[in-house]
């Protein structure tokens, strides 16, 4: 089982791209976005903190992917900002809440998604049939199917927040 | 990496993709590919708005996949002059030709009646566009959206009127705000009946060396966000140059009478920015994020009703249809900026055109009957407003002569030595010195990009350079530029793109290259260029330059013919031109 996608806090991969990534922020005087910090207990999450803010730059798509699928790809990213009219509408940045009673997991009718103990919800690449249930569950449309059909979930690694040049995204800390 | 080209013939209806390994080894991409499909595709002499002239489309090896690598290259020949063609724009363009799978396109023939032609993949359609044929560029946008997939992830082209009644600057919109605005692609496009093209794909890009690959990544993203050089582009944004240039006399106003104008505070980026500013957006992948939409909200009655237009701004559109025509309002400014968006107009040949025509009718050398009673005076926007109109509508002999450029125009009417072009094209905003002069007349496409001469002059003006040392710079950056236009970045992040960087950038993606080979290319791409040019009977030696630039005075002083003239024969020794 490859304990890759979770909804909190937690990331397998791509630490080196935080560490960096909180250089970036600071450096530019970024303010006082939080990064994300790998830490097993505290659980964090992607916020959409000032959409307002969005240039349309998707360079938070292309950080999702290149990070966590290795790929450059509008399609294997987990975070969606889509233009609302053409560029001249404002741009809508989407990205999975994490509920705390996700619907997704309960419409997945193969047990792909997992909601655990300590709050993470874990999804199981190899069990996705691609059927789209979860994606139908979720009315924000913050899961979507990607070309070999396996679900694209956030799982609030904090990756694409570094990448934001207009401090749209942070990580804040959830209480529960 | 990629190597697709799709080949779409409008006679035939029909298209296909070919692999061309042979073109992407040699050229590497985007100006260096492209270049080479001209030479293939366009007959010697073909007339450019005939059949047979081929328009053709590029993205280069790192599109996509790294920041600020957001241009897509036009080629194509220039019924503005007869040549070479070439344009830029950003948008989403490239990203959507990429995750297309397409790293070039040659569109051949011409359609019999209005179409449009929609890539999805490697599905091709050419569609009815008959119901939208004489709509304005900026509202086909909204209605092909409709009707079109790929939300978000596509990029929508589209001419206007201009481009569809063949004026010879007319661009091509692309995504609402970027453009392929000179040399005339638009009328290439309106000579097919083609009044736009969507592109969408859903491919993706694996990543070859990813740790080498992200180190690079990173260390670039993190450059282009900080550098001062993007300061100047993400905060004011271009027109921070209007203060600049204005101070420096370098900001040409009334065609080019004056190299500074009272009103520039009123069009100034400062002003536009705290009073106008709406928003900035980004092509995709950039994150400096330099396009400034100003809003422009006007009252139609009495009643507190309001239009409100949103109008992106930049540098060259300010001097071309503010302090060039002495527009001192940036309600004025804007207004003409807009009109140009619909008509689909190339803006800086527009404001030349138009402001030599203000010049040759305050001379007396047209009159009112040749302008139908259209008033054109400086500021006077109204005027402007209706000319350009009339230019797309061409009612009379004089507008149909305005509509084929402003060398046309002094051919027919006089007045060359305030026709403001070299090389047959429209001048960019600048009047700094003999570098950026000389840099348009040689420059393979005639445009202040070419081998931005306006900043050797700049350079120029702190500590002086002889001639052979602008001459040197120029032709560096000459050749330099067809490497970079050929991987394509953004000229904004030129500075962050070093030999170095492109040199990794590239080998991280597979592509390995030294700093020589990546010169040499360079002055193999400028000569194939030429040897298009040439072929076209482009001839140097009978460049035309205006008068003009010689009785104003300029940011490093008055310009003198003869320094102009020992620089193109130390230009020729360095070309090994003889
Ligand atoms: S937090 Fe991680 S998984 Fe979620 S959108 Fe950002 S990069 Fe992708
Ligand atoms: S990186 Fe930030 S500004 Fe750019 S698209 Fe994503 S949220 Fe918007
Ligand atoms: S700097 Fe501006 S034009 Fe260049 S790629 Fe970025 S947003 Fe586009």
């Amino acid at each position: 089982m490859e304990l890759c996608e979770t909804i909190w806090g937690s990331r397998r991969s791509g630490e080196a791209e935080d560490g960096k990534g909180r250089d970036m922020k600071d450096l530019r005087g970024g303010g006082d976005a939080k990064v994300a910090v790998s830490d097993e207990r505290k659980k964090r999450r992607l916020k959409v903190a000032h959409p307002e803010r969005c240039i349309g730059c998707l360079s938070c798509m292309f950080a999702c992917s290149r990070i966590n699928t290795r790929r450059a790809s509008l399609d294997r990213s987990a975070i969606r900002v889509k233009t609302q009219g053409g560029l001249e509408g404002d741009f809508a940045v989407v990205i999975c809440r994490a509920c705390k009673d996700p619907p997704c997991v309960r419409a997945c009718p193969r047990g792909a998604l997992e909601k655990r103990e300590n709050g993470r919800v874990i999804f199981k690449r190899e069990l996705c049939d691609g059927c789209g249930a979860c994606a139908e569950a979720c009315l924000i449309r913050a899961i979507s199917i990607d070309s070999e059909g396996k679900a694209i979930k956030c799982k609030h690694c904090g990756a694409c927040v570094a990448f934001c040049p207009h401090g749209v995204l942070e990580m804040e800390e959830v209480e529960e | 990496m990629l190597r697709r080209v799709l080949y779409i013939d409008l006679d035939k209806k029909e298209s296909f993709v070919e692999d061309r390994y042979d073109l992407f080894e040699e050229w590497l991409g985007g100006t260096g590919v492209a270049t080479q499909l001209l030479l293939e595709e366009c007959p010697e002499g073909a007339d450019p708005l005939s059949p047979r002239a081929p328009i053709i489309f590029g993205i280069g090896p790192l599109t996509a996949l790294f920041p600020a690598m957001t241009k897509t290259v036009a080629a194509f020949k220039s019924p503005l002059n007869g040549e070479l063609g070439e344009s830029y724009a950003g948008g989403r363009l490239a990203m959507a030709m990429r995750f297309a799978g397409h790293e070039g396109l040659v569109i051949r023939g011409a359609a019999e009646s209005p179409c449009y032609i929609s890539i999805r993949d490697d599905e091709v359609k050419i569609k009815d566009a008959t119901s939208i044929w004489g709509i304005p560029a900026t509202v086909v946008g909204y209605i092909l959206r409709e009707v079109e997939a790929g939300v978000g992830r596509r990029s929508i082209i589209r001419i206007g009127p201009g481009g569809e009644r063949l004026v010879r600057y007319a661009g091509v919109v692309v995504d609402t705000y970027r453009h392929f605005g000179r040399l005339g692609l638009g009328a290439v496009f309106g000579s097919k009946n083609l009044k736009a093209i969507v592109v969408s794909g859903t491919e993706d890009v694996e990543l070859p060396n990813s740790k080498r690959y992200r180190d690079i990544y990173n260390q670039l993203f993190k450059t282009v966000v900080q550098t001062d050089a993007m300061e100047k582009y993400h905060d004011i944004g271009t027109p921070i140059n209007v203060n600049v240039l204005n101070q420096m006399k370098g900001l040409p106003t009334r065609n080019f009478q004056d190299s500074s104008f009272e009103a520039a505070e009123n069009i100034s980026g400062e002003n536009l920015a705290d009073n106008y500013l709406l928003r900035r957006v980004s092509c995709a992948h950039c994150p400096i994020g330099c396009i400034h939409i100003g809003m422009l909200k006007t009252s139609f009655s009495r009643h507190h009703e309001f239009e409100i237009r949103k109008i992106s701004y930049d540098y060259e559109l300010i001097y071309a249809l503010g302090s060039n025509l002495g527009v001192t309002t940036p309600e004025g400014m804007l207004e003409l900026i807009e009109a140009c968006e619909r008509q689909g107009l190339d803006a800086i040949s527009t404001g030349v055109v138009l402001a030599w025509a203000t010049e040759a009718l305050d001379r007396g050398i047209i009159t009112e009957e040749e302008t139908l009673g259209v008033p054109l005076k400086w500021d006077g926007v109204e005027g402007y407003l209706e000319a350009i109109e009339r230019i797309v509508k061409a009612p009379n002999d004089f507008y149909s002569t305005l509509a084929r450029g402003v060398v046309a125009a002094s051919d027919r009417y006089g007045g060359e030595d305030f026709a403001m072009a070299l090389g047959g094209n429209e001048v960019a905003g600048y009047h700094t010195g003999p570098a950026f002069i000389f840099g348009l007349a040689v420059g393979v496409r005639h445009s202040h990009l070419d081998n931005a001469g306006y900043s050797i002059d700049q350079a120029a003006a702190k500590k002086p350079l002889t001639p052979e040392e602008m001459v040197d710079a120029i032709i560096a950056e000459d050749d330099a530029r067809g490497v970079y236009n050929s991987l394509i970045g953004c000229l904004f992040a030129r500075g962050v793109y070093t030999p170095d960087r492109i040199v990794e950038a590239l080998g991280s993606v597979g592509i390995e290259k030294t700093k020589d080979d990546l010169q040499i290319l360079g002055r193999k791409i400028f000569d194939e260029k030429y040897r298009f040019k040439l072929r076209e009977g482009f001839d140097l030696s009978k460049s035309r330059i205006p008068r003009r630039f010689y009785e104003t005075v300029s940011t490093v002083g008055m310009v003198d013919p003869e320094t102009i003239e020992t620089m193109m024969e130390i230009y020729r020794e360095r070309r090994s031109w003889g």
